[in-house]
């Protein structure tokens, strides 16, 4: 079986050895200790375990390892820059827009891929974007304005 | 269910106080293995090296662990000096001891609150140690709303001790008066020198053994300065930047992966597995025990490899499916005690103009906590460490305990703040699992369940069939109340109306399915089932159900809240055409709420949404109002699940639909406008909040889809495959 040796994971290129058919979420977490992203349903249904692949907000559940070499991976280690916050980070603090916190790495990759496309999102291109994520604890409304929020925020140019 | 922890959790319900009232299903889901103690004992003897002697038999260690568990009765309330509950550092910084976890309701931020309140410090001075059995006082577990009735004002109390404690350090070592002192800000000060010194200088790090006073007076909720804010999550960057460590993200050095080969169906027991395949896999090991079978390997992958190499041949007997649920539910009850009763039905019913008998039913449904079940176990010179997300640390140690015949105090259950439980982590199947599987291995072992595993194997809210048969007078005075729960519990089942003639039971039954408790318990089955009625009765008599509800309660916070959510919806607005409102209120666990929804219904695509929910809720003191209306807002939204659409669907012993795309949960296009208005009675203790908000969601879109097109729907989920005519 393909053996895949290497991931570029938030800017750095590390080095790994996983079999190529293993899912990203599980090299991640497992082999990497990048524990942030989250198993939650194994059948890309819940959007726990989201990351952005090439910029894309991408299911790392069902998806093999093998398809991910080669590409730019970022995961919600990666979003804090110098100690400072994404704008979405903030938001969600300033939203109070979790509670077990459990999807919230998730959801903020889904809202950081969203915004970095749309910087402007309507009601629906947020729930369509976001429809996929789940949240147990039902911080919806919360997590809509904290995403509203950080587009504001990102307009004033704050990244 | 093993008879030992049967009783335990029985004496464990006893010793509940009586003014909340905690049902049989919060403790009731059982343990699901019965291990070889033989063969347990083999492996635990190799892993300490076969050498050594055990130096208790097995009936001494029963007995033994039997003692711990009487002994406890008396030990309930906890440390009696301040030392247990809280510890000031030399640089200032306080420690807080309680074994209630955090799940999302927040309470890690709500007793940091409290804390910092009464000890006069900085809310960031405060570092919560939570649900870790070897460092936190013992606790029955975190469910029923008791955090904050129950352990905020005992750490209160406690930091009440701690802070008059360093007024008399400070006199000591200054030789003035204590009544000269004063407390700010981490510093005992003299008020006439001026003179300050820090909470630390004086601890110099030493535990504080002074015994609490019993007459220790907590400041008065209309004097807090700290308690009563929205201070935010006190860890939520851990969170946001994906740091922290829930239970599934634990690691430990040379630590294996294992999975466990699932029955066939429920209850079935293991005729024979052939192990040879998974065996031949480099770095696997198989471990079977009675009807436990499981796998260790160096990976997650090959530990997945592995058990589904495994050829297994399981015995099930035939199992009810979920289409003859109810028949069954009523088929299957046992004698039955009356849960209250005053007045005489019969005499009620002679008063009535009218009479209304109507049954109503809720289907089982899963809590389907975002992190499923995890737990990594590590066995070390005969103590076993299990990292889980449990609600209650303290019985997973005891379950641990008994499962492998050892002490409680060579048993350390670390729970991290997790993934979410909703009451439905109670058990410790993943620990021990995790532990059987660890034992066997000699390394630690981490298991996650897969999201099928926590559908399946969990255990579900229960589901239920209730009868109420009411009489009422043209004027709108219920004169007879009887009411009947089969299964779903008794929680929430006594009404807070004004009635003279009641009956009111709760049938035990079989259940088909593994259940327990679930957030609000069976309240929600009960309001439901109640408040539909209400509204049935409202029309029968002609009258607006507000109205109505204010004609039969005298209670006046149920009254408040009800109004105060008609208010902010504006109840009795002008109807629009394929748009409906209704109402529900109630009261549990020492909180009133009340929710007003707003339904849109296309009756030719049979789509019913919820167009917006107004909620009331009043439980005392508002601790954390910003928080508490999070807590508000996510029941709501949880509410609209079993309200809706969500149902475990099963047969023949096995579970038909458990996945995410298989079982619906509600998502982003699920909500609607949630508003919330928090009633704050300064005047009252407060009580706990994660739960009762959930109640009032789905009666209140019932009688508001009735409001819209007359059809009255008296099963919860009420619009699965959407609204028939």
């Amino acid at each position: 079986m393909q053996r895949i040796t290497e991931l570029h994971v938030n800017g750095n290129k590390l080095r790994i050895d996983a079999a190529g058919d293993r899912s990203l979420l599980s090299v991640l977490r497992d082999d990497l200790d990048l524990t942030g992203s989250k198993y939650g349903c194994g059948e890309g249904q819940c959007g726990a375990c989201t990351v952005l692949i090439d910029g894309q907000a991408t299911r790392s559940c069902i998806t093999s390892v093998s398809s991910s070499a080669g590409k730019k991976i970022m995961t919600i280690e990666g979003l804090e820059r110098n100690g400072r916050l994404h704008p979405l980070q903030e938001a969600f603090l300033e939203a109070d827009a979790l509670q077990c916190g459990y999807c919230t790495p998730g959801m903020i990759m889904c809202g950081v891929a969203l915004l970095s496309k749309n910087p402007n999102p309507t009601e629906r291109d947020l729930i369509r974007s976001m429809e996929g994520n789940i949240c147990r604890c039902g911080t919806y409304p919360r997590i809509v304005a904290a995403i509203r929020k950080a587009s504001q925020t990102m307009k004033g140019g704050g990244r | 269910m093993n008879e030992d922890l049967g009783a335990q959790a029985s004496r464990l319900l006893r010793i509940i106080d009586d003014s909340i009232e905690v049902e049989r299903y919060e403790l009731s889901a059982g343990a699901t293995y019965e291990f070889d103690l033989d063969l347990a004992r083999r492996d635990f003897f190799k892993l300490l090296g076969g050498g050594l002697v055990m130096v208790f038999t097995l009936k001494a260690v029963a007995q033994e662990s039997g003692r711990q568990g009487a002994g406890r009765r008396g030990a309930d309330a906890g440390p009696k000096e301040i030392g247990g509950w809280l510890h000031i550092a030399e640089d200032g910084s306080v420690t807080v001891y309680t074994g209630k976890v955090e799940f999302g309701q927040n309470i890690r931020t709500s007793l940091s609150q409290a804390v910092a309140e009464e000890l006069r410090v900085p809310i960031a001075s405060i570092r919560m140690t939570m649900g870790d059995t070897d460092l936190t006082p013992y606790d029955m577990g975190t469910f029923g709303s008791m955090t904050t009735p129950r352990m905020a004002p005992q750490l209160r109390k406690a930091a009440v001790a701690a802070r008059e404690a360093l007024i008399d350090l400070a006199a000591e070592a200054w030789k003035v008066d204590r009544a000269a002192l004063t407390v700010s800000n981490g510093k005992v000060i003299n008020s006439r020198t001026k003179q300050a010194i820090d909470f630390g200088k004086l601890t110099k790090g030493q535990k504080l053994l002074k015994v609490i006073a019993d007459n220790a007076v907590a400041t008065p909720a209309d004097q807090w300065k700290i308690a009563g804010t929205s201070v935010a999550k006190v860890n939520g960057r851990t969170f946001v930047t994906g740091k922290h460590r829930y239970a599934s993200d634990t690691k430990r050095p040379e630590m294996l992966f294992g999975k466990v080969v699932r029955p066939s169906a429920f209850n079935a027991s293991l005729v024979s597995a052939d192990t040879r395949d998974a065996e031949a896999i480099p770095g696997v090991k198989v471990v079977r025990d009675r009807d436990f079978i499981g796998v260790t390997a160096p990976d997650a992958h090959t530990a997945e490899r592995a058990a589904s190499a495994i050829k297994s041949e399981w015995k099930a007997k035939p199992q009810p499916s979920a289409k003859e649920l109810f028949d069954y539910l009523r088929k299957e009850s046992m004698p039955s005690r009356q849960n209250g009763g005053q007045g005489s039905i019969e005499d009620g019913l002679a008063k009535a103009d009218k009479k209304l008998q109507q049954t109503y039913t809720v289907a089982y449904i899963a809590h389907a906590p975002l992190e499923p079940r995890a737990a990594v176990a590590e066995w070390n010179a005969g103590k076993l460490t299990v990292w889980t997300g449990s609600q209650r640390p303290f019985g997973v140690r005891s379950e641990l305990a008994e499962a492998f015949r050892i002490p409680e105090d060579r048993v350390r259950v670390i729970v991290p703040d997790t993934g979410a439980g909703y009451g439905g982590k109670h058990t410790g199947d993943a620990a021990v699992e995790a532990a059987r599987l660890a034992q066997a291995a000699g390394k630690p072992v981490k298991l996650v369940w897969t999201r099928e595993e926590e559908f399946t194997w969990a255990y579900a809210r229960p589901a239920g069939v209730i009868d109420i048969s009411t009489g009422v007078r043209d004027d709108g005075t219920i004169t007879a109340w009887e009411f009947h729960n089969y299964n779903s519990g008794t929680a929430g089942i006594q009404h807070r109306y004004d009635i003279a003639n009641n009956k009111i039971v709760f049938h035990q039954t079989k259940s088909p399915l593994r259940q327990g408790s679930y957030r609000g318990l069976a309240a929600t089955a009960n309001h439901f089932a109640r408040e539909v009625h209400m509204d049935e009765l409202a029309h029968l008599v002609k009258m607006d159900p507000l109205e109505f509800r204010l004609k039969n309660i005298k209670d006046e916070r149920l009254r408040a809240v009800l109004t105060a959510a008609a208010k902010a919806f504006g109840w009795g607005k002008a109807e629009t055409a394929g748009r409906g409102d209704g109402i529900a209120g109630g009261f549990e666990k020492g909180g009133y709420v009340a929710t007003c929804a707003e339904v849109a219904v296309d009756r030719a695509a049979g789509k019913v949404k919820i167009v917006r929910a107004v909620t009331a809720f009043e439980c005392g003191a508002i601790v954390n109002p910003d928080q508490l209306k999070n807590q508000c807002e996510g029941s709501v939204v949880m509410a609209i699940g079993g309200a809706m659409f969500e149902a475990m669907d099963f047969a023949d012993g096995k579970l038909l639909n458990g996945r995410f795309s298989r079982y619906r949960v509600p998502r982003f296009s699920d909500v609607p406008i949630i508003e919330t208005v928090l009633v704050d009675r300064k005047d009252l203790p407060s009580a706990g909040a994660g739960e009762t908000p959930i109640v009032g969601l789905a009666p209140a879109v019932s009688n508001a889809v009735f409001d819209a097109t007359g059809i009255r729907l008296r099963s919860l989920p009420m619009v699965p495959n959407g609204l028939k005519s």
